[in-house]
């Protein structure tokens, strides 16, 4: 089987970000961009299901700017076969939203036939989480968002997911489309001698037109601020104070 | 032309290393430091996550279980390791010394494949209680006997001989006559721990990597076969110098990984730190200070990659490696000392890795030949073209 996996190019975790002075969004030149953390758990889980046998074939794909072929490389370095950009904008300010990502991603999936695609369950720029389960009813696929655990059965899948009461186990008719959330596993590292090996692997260019998809925005960005600034604390004489306050003011106990 | 941007392949192995050395060295740091002893439960944990992901011995050639890296590939997994505790990268992310790969194909299954597979760990012997700089003043002795070869004398300074399996030692062998007068012969000899007459004894306590030990290793009568020599009779110095490599850019990289650490915590405390109402990044007297740090870092950092890639271009001199071993050395000293004058009285702490990186710059200036001896090498090579 074949397993297609969607990477976004993000800024990194890590960086404090800052906001454009006109409010149109967060400002991303010369910023340290990395692959979406949910995405490379999406990779771990293709290559640990390429390593049990499960699937023969770890095929990626990123929409966005040239530039996001450095994040294709990196999941080709983690243990991905194959690469596909989709090169649907010039500007790094200019996110494609995610109504047009998944109509990219059906028509790829059209084209490549895989039986499983396995997405990160939101991007963490823009936190949309929508793409897995849009791509989901556009192919009318089964869906299986935010999983912690994911075990294919023949032509099933059996997924544990993340909801907010606590863990819920699922079946689904594969082929499905399965969103990855922080438990599903832990990322390899991307090791030298596999990096070494990346440069070889087929990573094909393609853009936004080869497929016929209209990625012109949908949605307009009216503010963006950052977040408030943390109020200053205060100081409780006792235990019985602070047991008053969580009670009385905070409403937690 | 001239390309300074890296590959995507370098700015990889750049994150892997970095993500590795944040995740898996650091969390040990503070014991080792406040210790000055890595248990070897540690090592042994770290030193399989770091065979898992393909840094261990990332330095070797790919044909015999390499990374297959160039050289400023390599010098930049070297900057990233640079960044922690020394005892912790070199033993748990050993590089084996690329003079292994000189061996007969026994000598290389005895010892360089181990070395990489990390079962065994090596170390190089030259230093003399009475030979320094002066390499070729070494009195330690191998002489022929029969078949095979007597060694006597002491060497010290030998970095984590107490963990290693064997040592690669080199001793006089002999002496030749020249136009300048007698010059010491000298050869290399594989000597196993255990061989008798052959002991190693703990070394001195110092100021720099703690955790990294040094020892004293004592020959007396210790006896070998000719099979332990590595390369030819008479040729050691020969065998070092076409194999040892770039160690000299090796002590420049992990140098500016320090440098880059202490910077970043320097930038980090002017930016948060405040003092009379405002950040004391907005104080000139600290601004400038990182502006200069900064400068110099980039200066050092741009004269290590570029000895690198002449290194594999094959225009590399002597001097273009001892100016950036010098300079990558001594800018770390400055910006390990100026990062403690930002943080003032916390950057002694050793709840920070200032105080350490301070105290660990001081070594870099020593080892790998002192900055007088790369200043010498230097300046031989532009008065050697005038004939002087």
């Amino acid at each position: 089987m074949k397993v297609l996996v969607p990477v976004k190019r993000v800024i990194d975790y890590n960086v404090k970000v800052r906001v454009k002075a006109d409010g149109s969004g967060v400002d991303l030149a010369n910023v340290k961009m990395s692959m979406n953390p949910f995405d490379e758990i999406a990779v771990e889980q293709a290559i640990r299901l390429k390593e049990a046998g499960t699937v023969d074939e770890i095929v990626v794909v990123s929409i966005g700017v040239k530039q996001a072929q450095e994040t294709l490389r990196t999941a080709l370095a983690m243990g991905a076969d194959r690469a596909i950009l989709i090169v649907a904008a010039e500007d790094v300010h200019n996110d494609i939203e995610p109504l047009a990502v998944a109509n990219l991603l059906k028509a790829v999936v059209d084209e490549e036939g895989p039986g499983l695609v396995i997405c990160g369950k939101q991007a963490i720029d823009n936190d949309m989480n929508a793409t897995g389960q849009m791509l989901s009813a556009l192919l009318g696929w089964s869906q299986a968002t935010f999983a912690s655990e994911v075990a294919i059965e023949g032509n099933h899948a059996v997924v544990t997911r993340e909801v907010d009461g606590g863990l819920q186990t699922i079946k689904v008719a594969m082929p499905t489309v399965i969103t990855a959330d922080l438990r599903l596993n832990e990322p390899r590292y991307a090791s030298l001698p596999n990096i070494m090996k990346a440069k070889k692997k087929p990573l094909d260019e393609k853009t936004a037109a080869d497929y016929g998809v209209d990625v012109t925005p949908r949605l307009t960005v009216v503010k963006t601020t950052e977040p408030a600034g943390r109020k200053a604390g205060i100081k409780v004489g006792s235990v019985d104070e602070l047991i008053a306050k969580l009670k009385d003011e905070a409403g937690v106990i | 032309m001239m390309h300074f941007g890296m590959t995507d392949e370098q700015r990889m192995i750049v994150d892997t290393t970095r993500a590795f050395v944040e995740a898996e060295l650091y969390p040990h740091e503070a014991l080792v430091e406040r210790t000055g002893h890595l248990p070897m439960e540690i090592i042994r944990e770290v030193q399989a996550k770091a065979i898992a992901a393909g840094l261990y011995a990332a330095n070797m050639p790919e044909d015999v279980g390499g990374a297959g890296l160039d050289t400023l590939s390599w010098l930049l997994y070297e900057r990233e390791l640079g960044r922690a505790n020394y005892a912790l990268h070199w033993t748990c992310v050993a590089r084996p010394s690329n003079i292994l790969l000189a061996g007969t194909p026994e000598q290389r299954e005895k010892y360089l494949y181990p070395c990489i597979r990390g079962e065994k760990w090596d170390c190089l012997a030259m230093t003399e209680p009475g030979a320094g700089s002066d390499l070729r003043g070494m009195k330690a002795s191998a002489r022929r006997e029969g078949d095979d070869w007597v060694l006597n004398g002491t060497k010290h300074f030998i970095s984590h001989a107490d963990i290693a399996d064997f040592a690669i030692v080199f001793m006089a062998s002999g002496e030749e006559v020249t136009p300048r007068g007698p010059k010491r012969l000298i050869t290399a000899f594989f000597v196993d721990k255990g061989t008798p007459g052959f002991t190693v004894r703990d070394g001195y306590r110092n100021v720099s990597h703690r955790g990294y030990t040094n020892a004293i290793l004592e020959f007396d009568n210790c006896r070998l076969p000719a099979s332990h020599i590595l390369g030819e009779v008479h040729k050691g110095f020969e065998v070092a110098n076409t194999w040892l490599g770039a160690t000299r850019l090796q002590v420049a990289a992990t140098s500016l990984g320090r440098a880059d650490r202490a910077l970043g915590h320097s930038v980090q405390y002017a930016a948060e730190r405040e003092q009379f109402g405002q950040k004391i990044g907005k104080f000139q007297g600290i601004s400038f200070k990182l502006a200069d740090m900064a400068m110099e870092l980039k200066a050092a950092e741009l004269l290590t990659w570029d000895a690198a890639w002449r290194f594999d271009d094959g225009s590399v001199t002597e001097a273009d490696m001892s100016m950036a071993k010098l300079k990558a050395t001594e800018v770390l000293a400055m910006i390990a000392d100026e990062a403690i004058q930002i943080h003032g009285g916390m950057g002694l702490m050793d709840d920070l890795p200032l105080e350490r990186i301070w105290r660990d710059a001081r070594v870099e200036r020593i080892w790998e030949g002192t900055s007088e001896i790369q200043r010498h090498i230097i300046s031989r090579q532009l008065l050697r073209a005038h004939g002087a």
